[in-house]
C-alpha cells in the first residue's frame, strides 16, 4: 500500500518537473495565486462545494422551523447563538436572513461561480485545444475577486444585526432603508459590497471565456466542431457580459439610496408617521434593473449544466448527439430570449396588462428551444448502448428535472395564473426543480465525468450510485409536495404558518418535506467522502476512461502547465463520431484524420477529401 | 493526411478590450434606460444642463484627435511626436475632468444636488461614472506614455497604443452619447 502511494507521488512529481524545467513554481504560485486554468477551476470547485454546504445547511435550519414549528432548537445555540430565542425558537428576523442568504449563496456562489467557474475554466482550453486561457492573470483575478466576495458575505453572518434579510432579490424600499429591519443595516451593506466583487469576478471570467473560445481554438476546430459544452459555456459567458453590468447599475443606485440619501428607488415613505425626505423615486425601477440581470441569471445557471449533459449523454449513449445544430440553435434561442422576458417576474408590480401579455408571449416562446433540448436528449438516449455511469445517471436526472420543472414554468409564464401563484411555494417548487436541482445535477454529472481528468484518479462508482438515487428521489420528495403547498396558497418566506387555520391541514406535509430535505442533505456527505478521499487515494485513471471523443482525453493523465506535452492536436472531425458504421471502435476522437478512417468515412467526408485532392485512394477504399 | 483549416482569430488582448467595452456599454445603457423609465413616470425636476458640458465635449473630442495623432505618429515611427501627442492627450484629459467638476458646480448653483430629485441625481451618477472610467483611461495613457519614453512604442509594437486609442475613442464617444442623451431628454 505504502509503496504504491510513494510510487504515485514520484510519478506526479516527475510530471511537474518535466513541465516546469525552465521555471520551478513555488507552492504559492502553483496552488494559491496560480494562473493555470486547471488549478483555478479546482479552486472554484472546492470553494463552490464549501459554499454549497453552507447554503444547504442554512436551508436545513429553516426547514426545521417550517417542518417542526414547535421543536426546541436549543441544541443549535452553539452555532446560532442569540439567533435562538429564549424559548428555543429561531429568531423570526434571522429566519428571513436564512432564506435570503440561502438564495444568494446558491444562485451566485454555487451555481454561477461554482458551476461556470469550474467547468468553463477547466474545459474550455482543454476541449478547444489551447494551452491556457487568453489571460491567465485576469483569470486568477477572477477567482480572487470571487474569494473576497465570499469572505465579505461570510463576515456578514457574524455581525450583530445579522446578514441581509430582504430576500435574494433585495427589493427596495425594504433593502434601502436601514431602519426597515435589522438585516437592512450593515448586513445589507456587506451584501452589496460582496455582490460588487462578485460582478467584477464574473465579468473578468466571462470576458476571458469568450475571448478564449473565439481566438484560441486549435487548427481545424471550427465553430461547428465545438463540443456542445463549449457552446454552452460560451453563450453563458455572453449572457454574463451583457447582464451583470446591469446588476452593477442596480446595486450602485441602491448603494447611493442607502448611504448617500438619493431617491432613485424611494418616494413617499412614512416611518412612524414621519415622512422621509425622499421624493420622486420608484421601487419598480429597481425591479426592472434587477430582473434584467435576474432572468438571464437563471440561464447562466442552467446553460452550462445543459452543455455538460449533452456531452455526457452522447458519450454514454455511444451515439452522436441528436440534432447537433438544433442544440446550438436552441442554446442561441434561449440566450436571445433570456433578455426579453424579465418582466414576467413583475406581473403583480402594477405592470400594464398589455405589456404583461407581450412578456407572457415571449416567455412562453422559451418553451420551444427548451423542448427542443429535452426531445434531443431523449432521442439521443433512444436505442443507444447506454452505459449507466454516475455522471450519466445525474445527466438523465437533469433531463427529468428540466422537464418536470419546465412544465410548471408554462403555468407560471401565464400572467393570469401567475397573479394567483406569485410568491407562493408553487414558484419555489418550480425554480428549485428546473433551475436549482437541474443545474446542481449538471454540476454533479460534470464532477463525476471529469474527475479523472481533474485529479488523475477515479471516483467510486458504487458510492456514486447511492449518492445519485438518494439525491434524485430526495429532490422529488422535497420539491414535489411544495407544488401542492403553493396551490394551497402558502406564501414564500413566511416564518410560521401555525396561526392560520387554513394551513393546518398541511402541517404533516411540511414535516414530510423537512424530513426528506434532511435525508437529501445528508446524502451529500457520501459524495463529499467519495470526492475528497479519491483525490488522494482513488484508483489511477486510464487515459480515456469513458471512451470519449473530445480533446481533453488526449492530454497526459495529469496535464501539466500548457496541457499537451508536444504539439497541440489538430481537429479533423466533429466531437460526436460515436458508433460510426464501419469503424472498428465505437468512438473516433476528434484528432483522428479522415484519411486514417477510410472504412467509416461518410459520402460527404469522402467528397471533402476529394476536394482537397489528397488520398483519393483511401477515399475509394472507403466507398467500396 | 488532410490539413485542417486555420481558425479565424484576432489578437486576444485587443479582443478582451472590446468585450470590456461591451460591459461598460451595458452599464450606461442600463442607466440611461433607467433614466427614461423614471422620467416617464413623472415627478421629474426640469433644469438647464450646465454650460460646462459643451466645453468638456469639445475638449474630449480634441483629446480623441490628439490620441489618433499619437497613433499615426507611432505607425510612422515618429517617436518625438508620439511623446508630444500622448502628453497633450493626457493634459486634455485632465482639463476634461476639471471642466466636468466645474459643471457640477454649475448644477449646484442651480440648486440641483446629488441628493434630491432623481433627475439631478442621475446627471451626477452618469457624469461621475463616466469620469471614473475616464480616470482608468488616464492610467492607461500614463502607461503608454512611460512605454513611449522607454522607446517601446513604434510601428513594430503597436498593440498597446492601439488598445489605448480604441479605449480613448470609446470614452469620448461615450461622453458625446451621454451629453446628447441628456440634451435630448431634458
Amino acid at each position: 500500500m505504502s509503496t504504491t502511494a510513494v510510487h504515485t507521488n514520484e510519478h506526479i512529481g516527475h510530471d511537474d518537473a518535466h513541465d516546469h524545467e525552465h521555471h520551478e513554481l513555488n507552492f504559492v504560485e502553483k496552488y494559491i495565486f496560480s494562473t493555470d486554468h486547471k488549478t483555478i477551476a479546482k479552486q472554484f470547485l472546492i470553494t463552490g462545494i464549501i459554499w454549497a454546504l453552507i447554503g444547504g445547511g442554512l436551508s436545513i435550519i429553516f426547514r426545521l422551523q417550517l417542518g417542526f414549528p414547535d421543536m426546541n432548537l436549543e441544541w443549535l445555540r452553539p452555532i446560532l447563538g442569540k439567533w435562538i430565542t429564549s424559548t428555543g425558537q429561531i429568531d423570526s428576523e434571522f429566519y428571513l436572513a436564512l432564506v435570503t442568504m440561502h438564495g444568494t449563496i446558491m444562485v451566485f456562489f454555487v451555481l454561477t461561480a461554482g458551476l461556470s467557474g469550474t467547468f468553463s475554466n477547466f474545459l474550455i482550453p482543454l476541449q478547444i485545444g489551447a494551452r491556457d486561457m487568453a489571460s491567465g492573470f485576469l483569470n486568477m483575478l477572477s477567482y480572487w475577486f470571487f474569494f473576497v466576495s465570499g469572505v465579505v458575505m461570510f463576515i456578514s453572518f457574524f455581525i450583530e444585526t445579522g446578514p441581509a434579510s430582504a430576500g435574494w432579490t433585495v427589493y427596495p424600499p425594504l433593502s434601502a432603508l436601514p431602519t426597515a429591519m435589522q438585516g437592512s443595516g450593515l448586513g445589507m451593506t456587506l451584501w452589496l459590497v460582496a455582490m460588487v466583487f462578485f460582478i467584477v469576478s464574473s465579468l473578468l471570467g466571462g470576458i476571458n471565456y469568450v475571448t478564449t473560445v473565439i481566438n484560441l481554438r486549435t487548427q481545424g476546430m471550427s465553430f461547428f466542431r465545438l463540443p456542445l459544452t463549449i457552446w454552452a459555456f460560451f453563450l453563458t459567458a455572453v449572457i454574463g457580459i451583457l447582464s451583470f453590468p446591469v446588476l452593477f447599475s442596480a446595486a450602485l443606485l441602491l448603494v447611493f439610496d442607502r448611504s448617500f440619501g438619493t431617491s432613485f428607488y424611494l418616494s413617499d415613505i412614512y416611518i412612524g408617521g414621519e415622512a422621509l425626505p425622499n421624493v420622486g423615486g420608484s421601487p419598480i425601477l429597481y425591479q426592472h434593473l434587477f430582473w434584467f440581470l435576474g432572468h438571464p441569471e437563471v440561464y447562466i445557471v442552467i446553460l452550462p449544466a445543459l452543455g455538460i449533459t449533452s456531452e455526457v449523454i452522447a458519450t454514454n449513449s455511444r451515439k452522436p448527439i441528436f440534432g447537433y445544430k438544433a442544440m446550438i440553435l436552441s442554446l442561441l434561442g434561449i440566450t436571445i430570449l433570456s433578455f426579453v422576458v424579465w418582466a414576467h417576474h413583475m406581473f403583480v408590480s402594477g405592470l400594464s396588462p398589455f405589456l404583461g401579455s407581450i412578456f407572457m408571449f415571449l416567455t412562453l416562446i422559451i418553451a420551444v428551444p427548451s423542448a427542443v433540448k429535452a426531445f434531443n436528449y431523449l432521442t439521443t438516449l433512444w436505442r443507444g448502448n447506454i452505459i449507466f455511469t454516475p455522471a450519466m445517471l445525474f445527466s438523465i436526472g437533469l433531463v427529468s428535472f428540466f422537464i418536470s420543472g419546465g412544465l410548471t414554468g408554462i403555468f407560471l409564464g401565464n400572467s393570469a395564473v401567475d397573479i394567483n401563484l406569485h410568491d407562493t411555494y408553487f414558484v419555489v417548487a418550480h425554480f428549485h426543480l428546473v433551475m436549482g436541482s437541474a443545474s446542481f445535477f449538471g454540476m454533479m454529472a460534470g464532477i463525476y465525468h471529469w474527475f479523472p481528468k481533474m485529479f488523475g484518479r477515479m471516483m467510486n462508482d458504487k458510492l456514486g450510485y447511492i449518492h445519485f438515487w438518494l439525491t434524485f428521489v430526495g429532490v422529488y420528495l422535497v420539491f414535489f409536495p411544495l407544488h401542492y403547498i403553493g396551490m394551497a396558497g402558502f406564501p414564500r418566506r413566511y416564518y410560521s404558518f401555525t396561526n392560520f387555520d387554513a394551513f393546518q391541514d398541511f402541517t404533516d406535509l411540511n414535516t414530510f418535506v423537512s424530513v426528506a430535505a434532511i435525508i437529501t442533505f445528508s446524502a451529500q456527505f457520501i459524495f463529499l467522502f467519495n470526492f475528497f478521499y479519491n483525490i488522494f487515494r482513488g484508483r489511477k485513471a486510464p487515459a480515456n476512461p469513458w471512451g470519449s471523443n473530445t480533446l481533453e482525453w488526449t492530454t497526459p493523465r495529469v496535464p501539466g502547465h500548457g496541457n499537451w506535452e508536444g504539439d497541440i492536436p489538430k481537429v479533423y472531425r466533429w466531437p460526436y463520431d460515436y458508433s460510426k458504421p464501419g469503424a472498428p471502435e465505437d468512438f473516433i476522437p476528434q484528432h483522428i484524420p479522415l484519411t486514417e478512417t477510410p472504412e467509416s468515412n461518410l459520402p460527404h467526408e469522402v467528397e471533402q477529401l476529394k476536394e482537397e485532392g489528397i488520398e483519393v485512394k483511401a477515399a475509394n477504399a472507403g466507398k467500396s | 493526411m488532410e490539413t485542417p483549416a486555420q481558425v479565424l482569430s484576432m489578437h486576444p488582448r485587443k479582443f478582451l478590450l472590446w468585450l470590456f467595452i461591451v460591459s461598460i456599454v451595458m452599464i450606461f445603457a442600463s442607466l440611461t434606460s433607467a433614466y427614461v423609465v423614471k422620467q416617464s413616470e413623472g415627478a421629474w425636476l426640469i433644469f438647464d444642463l450646465p454650460q460646462a458640458f459643451i466645453y468638456s465635449s469639445i475638449v474630449v473630442l480634441l483629446s480623441s484627435a490628439t490620441m489618433q495623432w499619437a497613433y499615426w505618429a507611432a505607425k510612422k515611427d515618429n517617436l518625438s511626436q508620439i511623446k508630444i501627442a500622448v502628453g497633450v492627450t493626457l493634459a486634455l484629459s485632465l482639463v476634461f475632468l476639471i471642466v466636468q467638476y466645474l459643471g457640477w458646480g454649475q448644477l449646484v448653483d442651480q440648486q440641483v444636488f446629488f441628493v434630491g430629485n432623481p433627475a439631478g441625481s442621475f446627471i451626477y451618477v452618469l457624469t461621475g461614472l463616466h469620469a471614473f472610467h475616464l480616470a482608468a483611461g488616464i492610467v492607461f495613457l500614463i502607461i503608454v506614455l512611460i512605454s513611449t519614453l522607454r522607446f517601446k512604442v513604434h510601428s513594430k509594437s503597436m498593440t498597446q497604443i492601439e488598445m489605448c486609442t480604441t479605449f480613448w475613442h470609446f470614452l469620448s464617444g461615450l461622453w458625446i452619447y451621454l451629453y446628447l442623451f441628456l440634451l435630448l431628454n431634458n
